[in-house]
This record gives C-alpha cells, sequence and structure tokens, in this order.
C-alpha cells in the first residue's frame, strides 16, 4: 500500500521533471542508478545476512521468546530478536496482535516492536557506508536502549 | 575490473557463506531460500521510486535552498520540515539512509539528518494505521509518543557526542556521491 503511495509520487514527479526540462530528467535519472549502484555491494551483503537471520529466528521461534518469556529476560531477548531482525510492519504487526491475544506480555511486545523499528543490525553494513562506523554503531545502540525505556512506559500505559 | 572485485568482495564472501550455510544447515535451508527471494523481491519493489525521488531532488533542489530549509541555522522550522519528511516517506529503514546522505550532500544539519532517519524509522503515518488496527490506539499512541520523545533525545546525544571531525568526514563522504 505504502510503497503504491511511493510510486505515485516518483511518477508524478518524474512527469513534471519531464515537462520542465528533460536534459534534467536525464541526468536525475542518471543519478539515480549511480547512487543506487553505489550502494548495491551492501544491498546484496544485507540481503544475505537477512535470509540467514530470518531462517533462524522464523516466527515461530520469535513467538516462542515473546509469549512464554515474561519478565526481564523476556522483554531483553524480544528487543534483541527485533534489533537483528528485518520484517515489514505490515507482516509484524499482525503476528504481534496474535500473540498479544494468546496471553504475550505487552512490555515484550512493545520492545520487540519498537526495537524492529529502530535498530537494525542487519543493515548495518548500509548505515556504516553512509555514516561511518562510529556514528552508525553509536545510532543503533542508543536506539536500542531506547527501545527498552519505550517498551516499560508503552506497558505502563496500555495496563493503565 | 579488480576495482569491481575489490567492491564487491563482502558481498561475495557474505554470499559464499550464506551458500555454505545451506549446506550445512539443511534444516533452515528453504526457509533461507524463501526469506531471500521475499527480501529481495521487497527491496527490487521498493528500490527503483526511492532512487528516482533522490536523484530528482538533486537535480531539482539548489543546495542554498535546502540549507536555509534543513540547515543548521533553519531551527525549529527545519526540524519539522525533517520530521514530516521522514514521516510521509513509505519503505524499510534502509531506504532511508541514500536519502539523508542527499539531504546531508545539500546541506542539511546533522541534527535534522537524525531527526529525518527517526521519523522514517517509527512515525510513518500509514505504518501508524496498520499498527492502531492491530495493535490498538493505546499501544500505538504511546508508542508513538515514546518515539518521537526518543527521536529527539538521540538526535541530541548523537550531536553532542560526535566530534567535529568526524561530521566533517561524513559530510565530506556524502559530497562525493552524485
Amino acid at each position: 500500500m505504502d510503497t503504491l503511495i511511493l510510486y505515485v509520487v516518483a511518477a508524478v514527479g518524474l512527469i513534471f521533471s519531464y515537462i520542465k526540462d528533460k536534459k534534467k530528467t536525464t541526468t536525475a535519472l542518471k543519478k539515480a542508478w549511480k547512487a543506487f549502484e553505489g550502494i548495491l555491494p551492501q544491498f546484496i551483503s544485507v540481503l544475505f545476512i537477512v535470509a540467514i537471520a530470518l531462517a533462524i529466528l522464523d516466527t515461530a521461534t520469535i513467538s516462542r521468546f515473546l509469549g512464554s518469556g515474561s519478565g526481564i529476560w523476556g522483554v531483553l531477548s524480544a528487543s534483541l530478536i527485533g534489533a537483528i531482525t528485518l520484517i515489514p510492519g505490515f507482516v509484524a504487526f499482525p503476528a504481534a496482535a496474535s500473540l498479544l491475544h494468546e496471553g504475550a506480555g505487552p512490555i515484550q511486545i512493545a520492545a520487540f516492536v519498537s526495537s524492529l523499528m529502530m535498530v537494525g543490525v542487519v543493515t548495518l553494513p548500509m548505515e556504516i557506508k553512509y555514516f561511518g562506523k562510529r556514528a552508525a554503531i553509536m545510532r543503533n545502540v542508543l536506539a536500542w536502549f531506547f527501545s527498552l525505556a519505550a517498551a516499560f512506559f508503552v506497558g505502563w500505559v496500555v495496563s493503565l | 575490473m579488480m576495482a569491481l572485485i575489490k567492491r564487491y568482495r563482502s558481498a561475495i564472501i557474505i554470499g559464499i557463506a550464506f551458500v555454505l550455510f545451506l549446506v550445512l544447515f539443511p534444516l533452515w535451508r528453504v526457509k533461507a531460500i524463501n526469506s531471500i527471494l521475499f527480501q529481495s523481491k521487497t527491496m527490487l519493489l521498493v528500490i527503483p521510486p526511492i532512487f528516482i525521488l533522490l536523484g530528482l531532488l538533486d537535480v531539482w533542489v539548489p543546495r542554498e535552498q535546502m540549507i536555509k530549509y534543513m540547515g543548521s541555522g533553519s531551527g525549529l522550522k527545519g526540524s519539522i520540515l525533517a520530521f514530516l519528511l521522514g514521516s510521509f516517506a513509505a519503505g524499510p529503514l534502509y531506504g532511508a539512509f541514500p536519502f539523508a546522505a542527499i539531504l546531508m550532500k545539500k546541506g542539511a544539519s546533522l541534527t535534522n539528518i537524525l531527526i529525518f532517519i527517526g521519523a522514517w524509522s517509527t512515525t510513518k503515518i500509514p505504518m501508524l494505521l496498520f499498527e492502531m488496527a492491530a495493535l490498538g490506539k493505546r499501544f500505538a499512541l504511546s508508542r508513538l509518543f515514546i518515539d518521537i520523545l526518543g527521536i529527539l533525545l538521540i538526535s541530541w546525544i548523537m550531536k553532542l557526542s560526535i566530534p567535529e571531525k568526524e561530521i566533517d568526514r561524513i559530510y565530506s563522504e556524502a559530497e562525493h556521491i552524485d
């Protein structure tokens, strides 16, 4: 759904640009290709890493951690799994919802959702390419700690 | 040719490791192959419009304008703009990085770049509606509220603790993208 919006925006932009200036539009497309080719090696690496991570941490494994994992260890493992995996929201949210109905704690679910969104261990090669090791690792570490704090806050609000 | 191999070296090494993984762990073989097919499909679907948009941005938005609206002197207005830009974006977080690099190249401030990435990762509007439907309003809205604080906190801490020299280095890297 949101991908469709993206295509519409890109298409409209491209048409406007083409009407205004053909030469500039060609340059834009050339730049787009060059930028893509520049990050392609990291893209490919990330694909392989994600495939391995998701093969080991499949939905059943994740549910086991989030479902039974009560207490602080459950929250920690939920946020670690969220940090490593790369699952689109439209897959993750329904899965998280069914876990919630099956009795998983909201804090664990919130830890998983927050770290899934903010932390990207498998996409680190790409982030490092643009931001350097120091900034990329720092952002992910900070985001991971923050996702724990966010989890307790969300858990508290939901329990009110 | 040598330069090409050198650039793709780590991708090749990880690819070999992936094949080894498939050979050594037959139990996970099908899942790994399914997941690489699914992820490639997602990436191939999401990537073209993102890169086209960043190409257009690079060509049409003059540097002076970007500095004016999102540079270090842009204040609250720049941060709000960065936040909205990230929130209305679509696609996984890895789509935000090349976009952020173009914004840097054009002179957006580091704080605003970090706000943009944070917003892209956690406050996307279409995803939020979906989250509300799946996990409830209370869950989604409280997560949104705390994550907005988190985005600001993280960009503030990073801005303060990354040395000026490293920031300059990251920016000069972004200059080379064209």
